[in-house]
């Protein structure tokens, strides 16, 4: 389905992209990460959610037989932290799916028919991004019962307004082209032509905004899972991971250290990626 | 004849690119005398808005680069190794410069008024020391200078902005803003090219008349034939880099010597004659990280033989007095009548083409 | 400038309708009962039907619906259950906490982020621009929430020296009535560093990145050429001409950042003790203690709106493009 004009265009982004020596870190960043989520299992030297006599294991200081310590039910942080991965990671690309769906959908509508619904519909963004997004989690999470389920959802539900008003700026501009025009003297439907003509065209910046905000959704679920609404215990996920060690931070300080360093390189590796792609994928930047 | 106010000779500005060095500027010599008004003449990409902007030494310096060598005088006084602070004295106040889009030239979050009172402060300061142009001084100075382009209202225009005005009046600003410091020499960059053609030639007559009041002596850069005839005294036509033509304006209309002159002459549509095409030159402008080996013009030019392999230098004479050219037709003139010129129609009525090479 | 001004707020207003509707919403939309839901469950049924009945639980939906609405803009909202007393007493004491906390960090956010970002702009590709460019990368990637506890752990370590010792909590230390008057300002502003740093810094780090931008894009524009052939200094060029021209796109910023600081105060009130709407929030909820939440979401609302509306007015300042419309 691809055209070879499409395809030329890939290659020359995908080329423009490698240049980028820190977009390309964050690549590998990003794999390294998928990789160790998906194969927890089998690098996590204990079980997770393990504890043996806690006393003789608890807070214990890193060491060669706990890379990161333990915490104050004698569990291997290190095992905890992979294993945190994977929610941190399904969670995040989960929310950012729903937030691009919902804020496709949106932003296309309301662009490409415009006129009243255009307005009912922006004005609802505004309003919506009157709230500080926490704020609203918040909220949200309090007025049901916390789960990895509700999580998600809502962390999708309180994201995809960005994304509606790029496709929507994105719709506006493309409509007018010709070649859409030309689709309509051909007599094809309206939402034919904005699925198939205007869409293909709108989703380079949805991609450099999803892959951003991939990094702002995990940052967004550690701190619900800190502030304990997120993710229970003891399922494990860096945010609730940092919240356990609170208490013992001054003599246990690998509980909080080591989770909380997880995040900020998780978050660094897509927002290298986001901006190589971004750079990438600009049609401004001259070769 | 006046003395000469600015010599360059053998300039040569280099860019590092991603494609290679650009030999934007590849050994240009000339010179600019008091008072009088010199056009430099060419196609886009041939170098001549580099070598204004290499005379002030205003080109980033990575990537762009002045090769040693190059020498520009101002008076006798060397530009290119002086020191930054001698650079800003005369930036703005012996030799000023006017550029190409006045709505992009001027800060768009300061009124005229200020930018204008800004340049004069600037250069007052230097020659009679701070304080003594105020800055109701330099206001008052402001006003009169807008007053002199012929901006209408001039005290209540002081504290517009450059969006609240038209394209001309933006120029006008600009005039105001580099002569009122009385340069000697105005380095004009296509000034007019950005603006309506009924506003063009009130820019120009302005320009001319504020030349005549304050002797000031003026490089025009152009690609425009018909300003050439109206303003200037002297015409260097540029090409791929380097001077191909030199000669006074009446010389050069009328009897132009190197081919490509020849073909920019032709390409003037006349209102009087009718034409089934508009005559052109083919080709490209080359690049200038790959200028054509030999004369570089040979690529495109009717003329061309196997001599022109070699490069011609500037300085063959043409038959006027105070003419130079960079071709070898100078030696056999006789090619000239036998080539096929330029366009669908020749002077001697064949038809196109380019010659063998 | 003040037709701008007035026009700005009356659109304020139907936003602040939409945000209590919105807000109206939310409570209806949970499962239950509003009426166990917006009271103490622990609480006998006859009282909750009476409490019911005198709130007018019971009425038709709209009707609910304006007195909602008309409660919020006569400031009346509610009891508190789990603090014993009128919700907007604890608006009242909590709100210029957060107000505090808040304008520090903006002012932190802007002053450092452009800062650092005009620097890396002049000296682009530098050691400097690349060493700053990765920490600032590093900052930005941080959340708010463990920074704040790395701080905490750094300033309450035995190994930190006495004197530079920070507070770690609260808005003020416990013998803030005894001191003097130039005592308590240095006391609150001492209190004042940990929390700002931590909820300023990530968007500090994101401005720069901006500022950084928008300063090299200034800088290759036409009328910076036309600054230096009128011989002006180098520096008069860049903090004159540039600077202004470059910070104007780092305003619409405030319409961005703002959101992030009222939300990130949540959790750096959380973490550092700090009396303020986003800790008041907080407990409200562990405590489902609604009527402080509804009247807390209701207020941080609010702040992003006139946060929104202040950085528009400073655009306008600003750019005199817009002014002279």
């Amino acid at each position: 389905m691809l055209s070879r004009a499409r395809r030329e265009r890939g290659r020359e982004t995908w080329r423009r992209f490698r240049r980028h020596r820190q977009a390309i870190l964050g690549l590998a960043l990003i794999v390294l990460l998928t990789g160790t989520a998906l194969l927890a299992p089998a690098l996590a030297p204990y079980d997770p959610d393990a504890q043996t006599d806690i006393v003789a294991t608890r807070y214990q200081a890193p060491s060669v037989s706990h890379p990161m310590g333990t915490d104050r039910f004698g569990r291997d942080i290190f095992s905890r932290t992979l294993y945190g991965a994977r929610i941190s990671l399904s969670i995040g690309f989960l929310a950012i799916l729903i937030a691009i769906t919902l804020g496709t959908a949106i932003g296309a509508i309301a662009g490409f028919f415009g006129g009243r619904l255009d307005t009912v519909l922006m004005r609802g963004v505004d309003l919506l991004l009157s709230f500080p997004r926490l704020v609203l989690l918040v909220v949200l999470v309090a007025l049901f019962e916390p789960s990895i389920a509700l999580v998600t959802l809502v962390l999708g539900l309180t994201g995809w307004m960005g994304v509606s008003r790029i496709v929507r700026g994105q719709v506006l501009t493309v409509r007018e082209m010709e070649f859409v025009t030309a689709a309509r003297v051909l007599g094809f439907g309206r939402t034919r032509i904005l699925a198939r003509h205007v869409l293909p065209n709108v989703l380079t910046p949805v991609i450099v905004a999803a892959t951003l905000g991939i990094g702002n959704t995990i940052l967004a679920e550690a701190a619900l899972s800190f502030l304990g609404l997120g993710v229970q215990p003891p399922t494990a996920s860096w945010g609730n991971m940092v919240a356990s060690g609170r208490d013992a931070m001054l003599d246990a300080w690998w509980i909080t250290t080591f989770p909380g360093l997880a995040i900020v390189f998780t978050v660094m590796a897509f927002n290298l990626v986001g901006d190589g792609l971004r750079d990438a994928l600009d049609p401004r930047r001259v070769a | 004849m006046p003395s000469p106010l600015i010599q360059i000779r053998d300039l040569r500005t280099y860019f590092a690119t991603d494609r290679g060095e650009a030999r934007a500027v590849d050994g240009i010599s000339f010179e600019v005398r008091e008072g009088e008004t010199v056009a430099l003449v060419g196609e886009s990409g041939c170098g001549k808005s580099v070598t204004a902007l290499s005379i002030l030494r205003l080109l980033p310096e990575p990537p762009g680069r002045l090769l040693a060598g190059s020498s520009v005088r101002l008076r006798g006084e060397e530009l290119t190794s002086a020191a930054e602070s001698r650079l800003r004295e005369v930036r703005g106040g012996e030799i000023s410069m006017i550029f190409q889009e006045p709505m992009t030239s001027l800060n768009p979050v300061f009124t005229i008024g200020q930018q204008v009172s800004e340049a004069i402060r600037e250069h007052e300061a230097m020659s009679t020391g701070p304080g003594e142009r105020g800055g109701a001084a330099a206001r008052r100075a402001a006003i009169e200078w807008l007053d002199r382009v012929g901006i209408p209202d001039p005290e209540d225009r002081y504290g517009y902005y450059p969006h609240q005005l038209s394209g001309g009046m933006r120029q006008r600003v600009m005039i105001a803003m580099a002569l009122s410091t009385r340069p000697a020499l105005l380095i004009a960059d296509e000034p007019t090219t950005a603006l309506d053609v009924t506003v063009q030639r009130q820019i120009l007559e302005l320009l001319a008349s504020l030349q005549t009041e304050l002797g000031t002596a003026v490089l025009l850069i152009t690609h425009d034939l018909g300003i050439v005839a109206q303003v200037a005294d002297r015409v260097l036509v540029m090409y791929a880099g380097q001077i191909v033509e030199e000669a006074s304006v009446e010389a050069l209309f009328r009897a132009p010597q190197h081919p490509y002159t020849e073909g920019l002459l032709q390409a003037v549509p006349d209102l009087e004659e009718r034409r089934e095409r508009l005559a052109e030159i083919p080709g490209n402008v080359p690049r200038a990280t790959a200028w054509p080996t030999g004369c570089r013009f040979r690529p495109r030019c009717p003329y061309a033989w196997s001599r022109c392999r070699d490069v011609p230098d500037l300085g063959r004479s043409g038959p006027a007095e105070g003419s130079s050219v960079r071709c070898w037709l100078t030696d056999e003139p006789e090619r000239r009548r036998s080539g096929s010129g330029f366009g669908p129609r020749s002077p001697d009525g064949r038809r196109e083409g380019v010659g063998e090479s | 400038m003040i037709r701008y001004t007035v026009r700005r707020l009356l659109e304020a207003v139907p936003i602040l309708i939409g945000i209590v509707t919105l807000i109206f919403l939310l409570l209806h939309l949970a499962p239950g009962d509003p009426a166990t839901a917006y009271f103490n469950p622990n609480v006998s049924p006859e009282i909750i039907d009476r409490m019911r009945e005198n709130l007018g639980l019971d009425r038709p939906l709209h009707e609910q619906y304006l007195r909602w609405l008309r409660s919020f803009f006569t400031g009346d909202f509610g009891y508190s259950f789990s603090q014993h007393r009128p919700v907007a007493d604890v608006i009242r004491d909590a709100l210029p906490n957060t107000l505090l906390l808040s304008a520090v960090s903006l002012v932190l956010i802007f002053v450092v982020g452009c800062a650092v970002g005009a620097v890396q702009a002049v000296r682009q590709y530098s050691a400097l621009d690349n060493v700053t460019t990765f920490v600032s990368l590093f900052v930005y990637s941080m959340p708010g929430f463990w920074l704040g506890l790395m701080l905490i752990l750094a300033f309450s370590s035995p190994a930190m020296p006495e004197f530079l010792r920070l507070p770690i909590s609260g808005v003020t230390s416990i013998d803030y009535e005894f001191m003097g008057p130039i005592e308590r300002i240095v006391d609150r502003v001492r209190h004042l560093v940990l929390p700002s740093f931590a909820l300023g810094i990530a968007s500090a780090a994101g401005v720069a990145r901006y500022m950084r931008g928008s300063l090299l894009e200034v800088i290759g524009q036409d009328y910076i050429r036309t600054a230096r052939a009128k011989g002006l200094s180098e520096r008069r060029v860049i903090l004159k001409h540039a600077l202004r021209n470059a910070l104007i796109p780092i305003v619409s910023l405030l319409g961005l950042y703002l959101p992030l600081l009222f939300g990130g105060s949540v959790v750096i009130e959380v973490v550092f003790s700090w009396p303020g709407m986003g800790r008041a929030l907080y407990n409200a909820i562990l405590a489902r203690d609604y009527p402080v939440v509804m009247a807390a979401s209701f207020l941080f609302g609010v702040l992003v709106l006139g946060a929104n509306l202040l950085a528009d007015l400073s655009y306008a300042v600003i750019d005199p493009r817009i002014r002279t419309d």
